[in-house]
Protein backbone atom coordinates (compact mmCIF):
# COMPACT_ATOMS: atom_id res chain seq x y z
CA UNK A 1 0.00 0.00 0.00
CA UNK A 2 2.62 2.77 1.30
CA UNK A 3 4.89 1.54 -1.55
CA UNK A 4 1.73 2.17 -4.10
CA UNK A 5 1.48 5.51 -2.46
CA UNK A 6 5.00 6.50 -3.60
CA UNK A 7 5.20 4.33 -6.96
CA UNK A 8 1.97 6.41 -8.01
CA UNK A 9 3.29 10.05 -6.72
CA UNK A 10 6.89 9.27 -8.18
CA UNK A 11 5.50 8.57 -11.55
CA UNK A 12 2.70 10.99 -11.56
CA UNK A 13 3.47 14.22 -9.46
CA UNK A 14 3.54 16.59 -12.30
CA UNK A 15 0.38 15.08 -13.41
CA UNK A 16 -0.99 15.67 -9.36
CA UNK A 17 0.27 19.61 -9.09
CA UNK A 18 -1.04 20.18 -12.76
CA UNK A 19 -4.33 19.38 -11.78
CA UNK A 20 -3.75 21.34 -8.11
CA UNK A 21 -2.90 24.07 -10.45
CA UNK A 22 -5.80 24.21 -12.47
CA UNK A 23 -7.89 23.83 -9.13
CA UNK A 24 -6.45 26.88 -7.48
CA UNK A 25 -6.67 28.61 -10.76
CA UNK A 26 -10.32 27.87 -11.22
CA UNK A 27 -10.98 28.62 -7.78
CA UNK A 28 -9.58 32.17 -7.60
CA UNK A 29 -11.16 33.35 -10.89
CA UNK A 30 -14.04 31.38 -9.50
CA UNK A 31 -14.20 33.71 -6.00
CA UNK A 32 -12.71 36.97 -7.61
CA UNK A 33 -15.38 37.12 -10.56
CA UNK A 34 -17.89 36.08 -7.98
CA UNK A 35 -16.69 38.88 -5.46
CA UNK A 36 -17.50 41.29 -8.44
CA UNK A 37 -20.72 39.83 -9.41
CA UNK A 38 -21.60 39.15 -5.61
CA UNK A 39 -21.04 42.75 -4.57
CA UNK A 40 -23.30 44.37 -7.55
CA UNK A 41 -25.84 41.27 -6.27
CA UNK A 42 -25.84 43.02 -2.92
CA UNK A 43 -25.86 46.45 -3.80
CA UNK A 44 -29.39 45.01 -5.89
CA UNK A 45 -30.52 43.45 -2.55
CA UNK A 46 -30.01 46.80 -0.61
CA UNK A 47 -31.89 48.62 -3.09
CA UNK A 48 -33.88 51.29 -1.99
CA UNK A 49 -35.78 51.46 -5.40
CA UNK A 50 -39.32 50.96 -4.45
CA UNK A 51 -42.15 51.22 -7.20
CA UNK A 52 -45.26 51.35 -4.88
CA UNK A 53 -44.92 48.69 -2.52
CA UNK A 54 -42.86 46.54 -5.06
CA UNK A 55 -38.87 46.31 -4.63
CA UNK A 56 -38.15 44.98 -7.98
CA UNK A 57 -34.34 44.87 -7.59
CA UNK A 58 -34.19 43.30 -3.95
CA UNK A 59 -37.11 40.79 -5.82
CA UNK A 60 -34.87 39.79 -8.22
CA UNK A 61 -31.97 39.47 -6.43
CA UNK A 62 -33.36 37.80 -3.68
CA UNK A 63 -35.06 35.37 -6.10
CA UNK A 64 -31.62 34.39 -7.85
CA UNK A 65 -29.69 34.13 -4.63
CA UNK A 66 -32.48 31.39 -2.92
CA UNK A 67 -32.39 29.49 -6.62
CA UNK A 68 -28.38 29.28 -6.50
CA UNK A 69 -28.99 28.48 -2.44
CA UNK A 70 -31.96 25.78 -3.36
CA UNK A 71 -30.69 23.73 -5.72
CA UNK A 72 -27.43 21.54 -5.91
CA UNK A 73 -24.14 22.97 -7.37
CA UNK A 74 -24.12 19.79 -9.38
CA UNK A 75 -27.25 20.52 -11.11
CA UNK A 76 -26.11 24.29 -11.59
CA UNK A 77 -23.44 22.88 -13.59
CA UNK A 78 -24.88 20.61 -15.64
CA UNK A 79 -27.01 22.99 -16.31
CA UNK A 80 -24.20 25.51 -17.89
CA UNK A 81 -22.29 22.63 -19.42
CA UNK A 82 -25.43 22.10 -21.56
CA UNK A 83 -27.01 25.39 -21.94
CA UNK A 84 -24.29 27.88 -22.00
CA UNK A 85 -22.87 26.21 -25.80
CA UNK A 86 -26.56 26.73 -26.76
CA UNK A 87 -27.01 30.25 -25.68
CA UNK A 88 -23.60 31.52 -26.76
CA UNK A 89 -23.05 28.95 -29.70
CA UNK A 90 -20.73 31.91 -31.59
CA UNK A 91 -18.18 31.57 -28.61
CA UNK A 92 -17.88 28.27 -29.02
CA UNK A 93 -17.16 28.08 -24.80
CA UNK A 94 -14.97 25.25 -23.95
CA UNK A 95 -16.31 22.46 -21.03
CA UNK A 96 -13.85 24.41 -18.43
CA UNK A 97 -15.18 27.84 -19.44
CA UNK A 98 -18.77 26.26 -18.54
CA UNK A 99 -18.01 25.01 -15.68
CA UNK A 100 -16.30 27.91 -14.81
CA UNK A 101 -19.34 30.40 -15.50
CA UNK A 102 -21.80 27.87 -13.05
CA UNK A 103 -19.13 28.15 -10.11
CA UNK A 104 -19.25 32.21 -10.35
CA UNK A 105 -23.19 32.71 -10.67
CA UNK A 106 -22.80 29.84 -7.68
CA UNK A 107 -20.08 31.52 -5.75
CA UNK A 108 -21.45 35.24 -6.65
CA UNK A 109 -24.91 34.40 -4.27
CA UNK A 110 -22.80 33.11 -1.46
CA UNK A 111 -20.40 36.34 -1.59
CA UNK A 112 -23.41 38.96 -1.79
CA UNK A 113 -24.76 37.17 1.14
CA UNK A 114 -21.14 37.72 2.80
CA UNK A 115 -21.49 41.18 1.89
CA UNK A 116 -24.45 41.76 2.68
CA UNK A 117 -24.26 40.32 6.81
CA UNK A 118 -20.63 42.43 6.38
CA UNK A 119 -22.76 45.66 6.16
CA UNK A 120 -25.28 44.88 7.82
CA UNK A 121 -23.72 43.99 10.71
CA UNK A 122 -22.12 47.42 11.21
CA UNK A 123 -23.87 49.95 13.72
CA UNK A 124 -26.95 51.59 12.47
CA UNK A 125 -25.61 54.39 14.82
CA UNK A 126 -22.25 54.78 12.49
CA UNK A 127 -24.89 55.30 9.27
CA UNK A 128 -26.57 58.06 11.47
CA UNK A 129 -23.84 59.64 12.42
CA UNK A 130 -22.32 60.19 9.24
CA UNK A 131 -25.35 61.75 7.95
CA UNK A 132 -25.86 63.39 10.56
CA UNK A 133 -23.00 65.72 9.33
CA UNK A 134 -24.08 65.62 6.06
CA UNK A 135 -22.50 63.10 4.45
CA UNK A 136 -24.68 61.83 0.95
CA UNK A 137 -25.99 58.00 1.30
CA UNK A 138 -22.90 57.07 -0.98
CA UNK A 139 -20.55 58.95 1.10
CA UNK A 140 -21.45 57.47 3.94
CA UNK A 141 -21.33 54.20 2.41
CA UNK A 142 -17.67 54.72 1.37
CA UNK A 143 -15.95 56.74 4.05
CA UNK A 144 -17.74 55.17 7.06
CA UNK A 145 -19.64 52.03 6.51
CA UNK A 146 -17.75 49.99 3.49
CA UNK A 147 -14.09 50.44 5.64
CA UNK A 148 -15.49 48.63 8.45
CA UNK A 149 -17.45 46.18 6.83
CA UNK A 150 -14.47 44.98 5.23
CA UNK A 151 -13.39 43.63 8.22
CA UNK A 152 -16.29 41.45 8.86
CA UNK A 153 -16.35 40.32 5.12
CA UNK A 154 -12.53 39.75 4.38
CA UNK A 155 -12.45 36.51 6.42
CA UNK A 156 -15.30 35.35 5.16
CA UNK A 157 -14.10 36.00 1.38
CA UNK A 158 -11.03 33.75 2.46
CA UNK A 159 -13.11 31.25 3.85
CA UNK A 160 -15.44 30.98 0.29
CA UNK A 161 -12.32 30.68 -1.44
CA UNK A 162 -11.66 27.71 1.22
CA UNK A 163 -14.45 26.22 0.49
CA UNK A 164 -14.59 26.47 -3.43
CA UNK A 165 -11.28 24.77 -3.56
CA UNK A 166 -13.48 21.78 -2.48
CA UNK A 167 -16.47 22.63 -4.65
CA UNK A 168 -14.55 22.55 -7.68
CA UNK A 169 -13.60 19.06 -7.77
CA UNK A 170 -17.50 18.36 -8.36
CA UNK A 171 -16.45 19.68 -12.43
CA UNK A 172 -14.14 16.91 -12.61
CA UNK A 173 -17.82 15.50 -13.53
CA UNK A 174 -16.91 17.33 -16.90
CA UNK A 175 -13.44 15.78 -17.32
CA UNK A 176 -11.90 19.73 -16.95
CA UNK A 177 -8.52 18.68 -15.78
CA UNK A 178 -8.51 19.93 -12.16
CA UNK A 179 -7.22 17.65 -9.31
CA UNK A 180 -10.06 15.52 -9.29
CA UNK A 181 -9.65 14.98 -13.02
CA UNK A 182 -6.27 13.79 -12.51
CA UNK A 183 -7.14 11.03 -9.49
CA UNK A 184 -10.18 9.50 -12.46
CA UNK A 185 -7.28 9.88 -15.02
CA UNK A 186 -4.44 7.87 -13.33
CA UNK A 187 -7.27 5.46 -11.03
CA UNK A 188 -8.54 4.64 -14.83
CA UNK A 189 -4.70 4.35 -16.15
CA UNK A 190 -3.12 2.33 -13.07
CA UNK A 191 -6.41 0.52 -12.01
CA UNK A 192 -6.05 1.40 -8.84
CA UNK A 193 -8.79 3.70 -6.83
CA UNK A 194 -7.64 3.76 -3.06
CA UNK A 195 -3.92 4.90 -3.62
CA UNK A 196 -4.00 8.16 -5.97
CA UNK A 197 -7.21 9.12 -4.16
CA UNK A 198 -5.25 8.90 -0.87
CA UNK A 199 -2.70 11.39 -2.18
CA UNK A 200 -5.44 13.94 -3.83
CA UNK A 201 -7.08 13.82 -0.58
CA UNK A 202 -3.55 15.02 1.47
CA UNK A 203 -3.31 17.55 -1.45
CA UNK A 204 -6.71 18.51 -0.78
CA UNK A 205 -5.78 19.19 2.71
CA UNK A 206 -2.85 20.72 3.05
CA UNK A 207 -3.91 23.32 1.00
CA UNK A 208 -7.19 23.96 2.68
CA UNK A 209 -5.77 23.52 6.17
CA UNK A 210 -2.91 26.48 5.30
CA UNK A 211 -5.30 28.94 4.10
CA UNK A 212 -7.69 28.19 7.07
CA UNK A 213 -5.19 28.68 9.18
CA UNK A 214 -3.83 31.95 7.58
CA UNK A 215 -7.62 33.30 7.65
CA UNK A 216 -7.85 32.62 11.05
CA UNK A 217 -4.03 34.29 11.98
CA UNK A 218 -5.83 37.06 9.70
CA UNK A 219 -8.89 37.51 11.66
CA UNK A 220 -6.86 37.81 14.83
CA UNK A 221 -4.31 40.41 13.17
CA UNK A 222 -7.46 42.70 12.36
CA UNK A 223 -9.21 42.20 15.56
CA UNK A 224 -6.16 43.22 17.30
CA UNK A 225 -5.46 46.15 15.24
CA UNK A 226 -7.61 49.36 15.91
CA UNK A 227 -11.23 48.24 16.13
CA UNK B 1 -35.33 76.83 -2.25
CA UNK B 2 -37.77 79.27 -1.18
CA UNK B 3 -36.31 81.60 1.20
CA UNK B 4 -38.85 82.70 4.19
CA UNK B 5 -38.45 86.12 5.47
CA UNK B 6 -37.12 85.65 8.96
CA UNK B 7 -39.18 87.09 11.39
CA UNK B 8 -37.15 89.13 14.62
CA UNK B 9 -38.42 88.99 17.67
CA UNK B 10 -36.97 90.43 21.00
CA UNK B 11 -35.52 86.66 21.95
CA UNK B 12 -33.80 86.08 18.68
CA UNK B 13 -34.18 85.36 15.10
CA UNK B 14 -35.89 82.20 14.71
CA UNK B 15 -33.92 79.25 13.80
CA UNK B 16 -36.11 76.21 13.34
CA UNK B 17 -40.02 76.20 13.27
CA UNK B 18 -41.85 73.22 13.78
CA UNK B 19 -45.08 72.97 12.48
CA UNK B 20 -48.12 70.35 13.32
CA UNK B 21 -45.07 67.57 13.28
CA UNK B 22 -46.57 63.76 13.34
CA UNK B 23 -44.40 60.64 13.34
CA UNK B 24 -45.92 57.02 13.51
CA UNK B 25 -43.99 53.76 13.97
CA UNK B 26 -46.38 51.03 12.03
CA UNK B 27 -49.49 51.90 14.17
CA UNK B 28 -48.00 53.34 16.84
CA UNK B 29 -48.70 57.02 17.15
CA UNK B 30 -45.01 59.09 18.77
CA UNK B 31 -45.60 62.11 17.42
CA UNK B 32 -48.93 64.02 17.98
CA UNK B 33 -48.92 67.29 16.16
CA UNK B 34 -45.76 69.34 17.91
CA UNK B 35 -45.62 72.98 17.08
CA UNK B 36 -42.53 74.43 18.31
CA UNK B 37 -40.38 77.29 17.43
CA UNK B 38 -36.67 77.75 18.71
CA UNK B 39 -35.10 80.72 18.40
CA UNK B 40 -31.18 81.05 17.60
CA UNK B 41 -29.24 81.35 20.79
CA UNK B 42 -31.80 79.83 22.66
CA UNK B 43 -31.03 76.77 25.05
CA UNK B 44 -34.03 74.16 25.13
CA UNK B 45 -34.12 71.37 27.17
CA UNK B 46 -36.59 68.39 26.35
CA UNK B 47 -37.64 66.52 29.44
CA UNK B 48 -40.09 63.64 30.05
CA UNK B 49 -40.67 59.67 30.47
CA UNK B 50 -39.39 57.34 28.73
CA UNK B 51 -41.72 56.19 25.17
CA UNK B 52 -42.89 60.19 25.60
CA UNK B 53 -41.45 60.79 22.17
CA UNK B 54 -38.49 63.20 23.03
CA UNK B 55 -35.83 61.56 21.34
CA UNK B 56 -38.10 61.04 17.84
CA UNK B 57 -39.02 64.41 18.13
CA UNK B 58 -35.10 65.60 18.07
CA UNK B 59 -34.44 63.07 15.34
CA UNK B 60 -37.12 64.13 13.17
CA UNK B 61 -35.41 68.18 13.38
CA UNK B 62 -32.91 67.01 11.14
CA UNK B 63 -34.89 64.21 9.27
CA UNK B 64 -33.07 61.43 10.61
CA UNK B 65 -36.92 60.49 11.46
CA UNK B 66 -38.54 61.08 8.47
CA UNK B 67 -42.08 63.16 10.06
CA UNK B 68 -45.05 61.33 8.69
CA UNK B 69 -46.78 64.27 8.95
CA UNK B 70 -46.24 68.65 9.24
CA UNK B 71 -43.24 70.97 8.46
CA UNK B 72 -39.79 71.78 9.88
CA UNK B 73 -38.47 75.21 8.67
CA UNK B 74 -35.07 75.35 9.45
CA UNK B 75 -33.40 79.26 8.70
CA UNK B 76 -36.30 79.64 6.47
CA UNK B 77 -36.96 76.77 4.26
CA UNK B 78 -38.97 73.84 4.98
CA UNK B 79 -36.89 70.64 4.98
CA UNK B 80 -39.54 68.39 4.88
CA UNK B 81 -39.97 68.99 1.21
CA UNK B 82 -39.19 66.47 -1.20
CA UNK B 83 -37.03 68.96 -3.44
CA UNK B 84 -34.75 70.06 -0.14
CA UNK B 85 -31.42 68.81 -0.03
CA UNK B 86 -31.36 67.83 3.20
CA UNK B 87 -27.44 66.98 3.06
CA UNK B 88 -26.84 70.70 2.67
CA UNK B 89 -29.05 71.43 6.36
CA UNK B 90 -27.88 68.54 8.37
CA UNK B 91 -24.49 70.56 7.65
CA UNK B 92 -25.45 73.58 9.77
CA UNK B 93 -27.35 70.68 12.36
CA UNK B 94 -24.63 69.06 14.61
CA UNK B 95 -26.06 66.04 16.15
CA UNK B 96 -24.79 63.99 19.46
CA UNK B 97 -26.13 60.39 20.04
CA UNK B 98 -26.49 58.81 23.16
CA UNK B 99 -24.20 56.16 22.08
CA UNK B 100 -21.31 58.33 21.17
CA UNK B 101 -21.18 56.92 17.46
CA UNK B 102 -17.88 57.98 16.71
CA UNK B 103 -15.76 56.40 13.92
CA UNK B 104 -13.88 53.11 15.23
CA UNK B 105 -12.01 52.95 11.65
CA UNK B 106 -10.51 56.36 12.33
CA UNK B 107 -8.30 58.40 14.54
CA UNK B 108 -9.90 60.81 16.94
CA UNK B 109 -8.29 63.26 14.70
CA UNK B 110 -9.55 62.19 11.52
CA UNK B 111 -13.15 61.53 13.22
CA UNK B 112 -13.15 65.59 13.35
CA UNK B 113 -11.76 66.32 10.17
CA UNK B 114 -13.47 63.65 7.86
CA UNK B 115 -16.70 65.49 7.20
CA UNK B 116 -15.68 69.36 6.81
CA UNK B 117 -12.63 68.02 4.12
CA UNK B 118 -15.15 65.63 2.46
CA UNK B 119 -17.40 67.94 2.10
CA UNK B 120 -14.95 70.78 0.97
CA UNK B 121 -15.94 72.88 3.83
CA UNK B 122 -12.36 73.04 4.66
CA UNK B 123 -8.90 71.84 3.23
CA UNK B 124 -7.01 69.15 4.91
CA UNK B 125 -4.53 71.19 7.16
CA UNK B 126 -7.37 74.19 8.19
CA UNK B 127 -9.36 70.95 9.31
CA UNK B 128 -6.15 69.66 11.31
CA UNK B 129 -5.59 73.08 12.63
CA UNK B 130 -9.49 73.56 13.93
CA UNK B 131 -9.40 70.14 15.17
CA UNK B 132 -6.13 70.79 17.22
CA UNK B 133 -8.38 73.54 18.40
CA UNK B 134 -11.52 71.75 19.25
CA UNK B 135 -9.57 69.18 20.69
CA UNK B 136 -7.79 71.26 23.39
CA UNK B 137 -10.59 72.65 24.22
CA UNK B 138 -12.29 69.14 25.33
CA UNK B 139 -8.94 68.14 26.83
CA UNK B 140 -8.70 65.53 24.29
CA UNK B 141 -5.70 66.99 22.69
CA UNK B 142 -3.06 64.52 23.35
CA UNK B 143 -5.32 61.57 21.94
CA UNK B 144 -5.73 63.20 18.26
CA UNK B 145 -3.75 60.32 16.66
CA UNK B 146 -5.17 57.43 19.19
CA UNK B 147 -8.40 55.20 18.07
CA UNK B 148 -11.17 55.83 19.57
CA UNK B 149 -10.96 52.39 21.44
CA UNK B 150 -8.36 53.68 23.45
CA UNK B 151 -10.78 56.36 24.91
CA UNK B 152 -13.32 56.17 27.89
CA UNK B 153 -17.12 56.86 27.11
CA UNK B 154 -16.57 60.03 28.43
CA UNK B 155 -13.85 61.46 26.12
CA UNK B 156 -15.85 59.54 23.13
CA UNK B 157 -19.07 61.69 24.52
CA UNK B 158 -16.15 64.66 24.12
CA UNK B 159 -14.58 63.57 20.76
CA UNK B 160 -18.25 63.28 19.71
CA UNK B 161 -19.53 66.68 20.56
CA UNK B 162 -16.37 68.08 18.46
CA UNK B 163 -16.75 66.18 15.57
CA UNK B 164 -20.28 67.84 15.36
CA UNK B 165 -18.79 70.97 16.34
CA UNK B 166 -16.24 70.60 13.12
CA UNK B 167 -18.92 71.20 10.85
CA UNK B 168 -19.46 74.80 12.24
CA UNK B 169 -23.16 74.30 13.08
CA UNK B 170 -25.60 76.58 13.46
CA UNK B 171 -27.72 74.52 16.21
CA UNK B 172 -26.77 71.16 17.99
CA UNK B 173 -29.09 68.75 18.71
CA UNK B 174 -28.07 66.25 21.58
CA UNK B 175 -29.97 63.26 21.87
CA UNK B 176 -29.60 61.82 25.97
CA UNK B 177 -25.61 62.67 25.89
CA UNK B 178 -25.52 60.93 29.19
CA UNK B 179 -27.05 58.40 29.52
CA UNK B 180 -24.89 55.84 28.23
CA UNK B 181 -21.92 57.09 30.72
CA UNK B 182 -20.89 55.87 33.66
CA UNK B 183 -21.69 58.05 36.65
CA UNK B 184 -18.22 59.40 36.95
CA UNK B 185 -17.99 60.55 33.76
CA UNK B 186 -21.42 62.09 33.14
CA UNK B 187 -19.85 65.90 34.68
CA UNK B 188 -17.11 65.90 31.84
CA UNK B 189 -19.26 65.66 29.37
CA UNK B 190 -21.97 68.47 30.85
CA UNK B 191 -19.46 70.84 31.88
CA UNK B 192 -18.31 70.63 27.54
CA UNK B 193 -21.70 71.41 27.03
CA UNK B 194 -22.38 74.14 29.65
CA UNK B 195 -19.07 75.88 28.09
CA UNK B 196 -20.79 75.23 24.44
CA UNK B 197 -23.86 76.77 25.76
CA UNK B 198 -21.70 79.92 26.77
CA UNK B 199 -20.63 81.16 23.24
CA UNK B 200 -24.37 81.31 22.58
CA UNK B 201 -24.45 77.75 20.58
CA UNK B 202 -28.66 77.53 19.96
CA UNK B 203 -28.93 73.98 21.58
CA UNK B 204 -31.79 71.36 22.22
CA UNK B 205 -30.96 68.94 24.25
CA UNK B 206 -33.04 65.69 25.24
CA UNK B 207 -31.84 64.77 28.92
CA UNK B 208 -32.86 62.75 32.18
CA UNK B 209 -30.59 65.15 34.11
CA UNK B 210 -32.98 67.58 35.70
CA UNK B 211 -30.34 69.47 37.58
CA UNK B 212 -28.64 70.24 34.07
CA UNK B 213 -31.75 71.00 32.22
CA UNK B 214 -32.60 73.08 35.08
CA UNK B 215 -29.08 75.05 35.56
CA UNK B 216 -28.69 75.67 31.51
CA UNK B 217 -31.52 75.73 29.90
CA UNK B 218 -33.77 78.91 28.64
CA UNK B 219 -36.97 76.84 27.97
CA UNK B 220 -37.46 73.09 28.89
CA UNK B 221 -40.37 71.28 27.41
CA UNK B 222 -42.39 68.43 29.49
CA UNK B 223 -43.13 66.03 26.54
CA UNK B 224 -45.26 62.76 27.52
CA UNK B 225 -47.63 60.52 25.01
CA UNK B 226 -46.63 62.36 21.66
CA UNK B 227 -47.21 65.90 22.56
CA UNK B 228 -45.76 68.85 24.45
CA UNK B 229 -47.92 68.60 27.63
CA UNK B 230 -45.95 71.81 28.95
CA UNK B 231 -43.24 74.45 28.60
CA UNK B 232 -41.83 76.80 30.32
CA UNK B 233 -38.86 78.45 31.45
CA UNK B 234 -36.63 76.16 34.02
CA UNK B 235 -38.33 78.36 37.22
CA UNK B 236 -41.77 77.92 35.70
CA UNK B 237 -41.79 74.11 34.66
CA UNK B 238 -39.92 72.92 37.84
CA UNK B 239 -41.00 75.26 40.71
CA UNK B 240 -44.70 75.64 39.61
CA UNK B 241 -45.73 73.09 37.27
CA UNK B 242 -49.36 73.27 35.66
CA UNK B 243 -50.36 70.07 34.64
CA UNK B 244 -50.46 67.07 36.49
CA UNK B 245 -48.82 65.12 34.66
CA UNK B 246 -45.58 66.78 35.10
CA UNK B 247 -45.70 67.45 38.93
CA UNK B 248 -46.78 63.93 38.98
CA UNK B 249 -42.87 63.17 36.70
CA UNK B 250 -41.02 65.62 38.62
CA UNK B 251 -42.30 63.95 41.74
CA UNK B 252 -41.29 60.51 40.91
CA UNK B 253 -37.50 62.03 39.36
CA UNK B 254 -34.46 62.87 41.57
CA UNK B 255 -32.80 65.85 40.84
Amino acid sequence: MIENLIRVWDKYWILFLQGLGITLLLSLITVVAGCILGFLLSLLRMSKLRIFHFRPLNTIAGIYVEVIRGTPILLQLYFFYFMLPEMIPFLNPSKLVCCTFALCLNSAAYVSEVIRAGIQAVDKGQTEAARSLGLNQKQTMMHVVLPQAVKNILPALCNEFVTMIKETSLASTFFVGELMTVYRTISGALFLTIEPLIIVGIIYFIVTFTLSKGVLYMEKRMAASAA
Amino acid sequence: MEIKTNKKTEAGEELIRVEGLEKKFGSLQVLKGIDQVIRKGEVVSVIGPSGGGKSTFLRCLNLLEVPDGGSIFFEGVDITRKDVDINLHRQKMGMVFQHFNVFPNMTVGENVTMAPVLLGKKTKEEAREMAKELLNRVGLLDKIDAYPQKLSGGQKQRLAIVRALAMEPDVMLFDEPTSALDPEMVGEVLNVIKELVKTGMTTVIVTHEMGFAKEVSDRVLFMDGGVIAEEGTPEELFEHPKSERTKEFLGKVLY
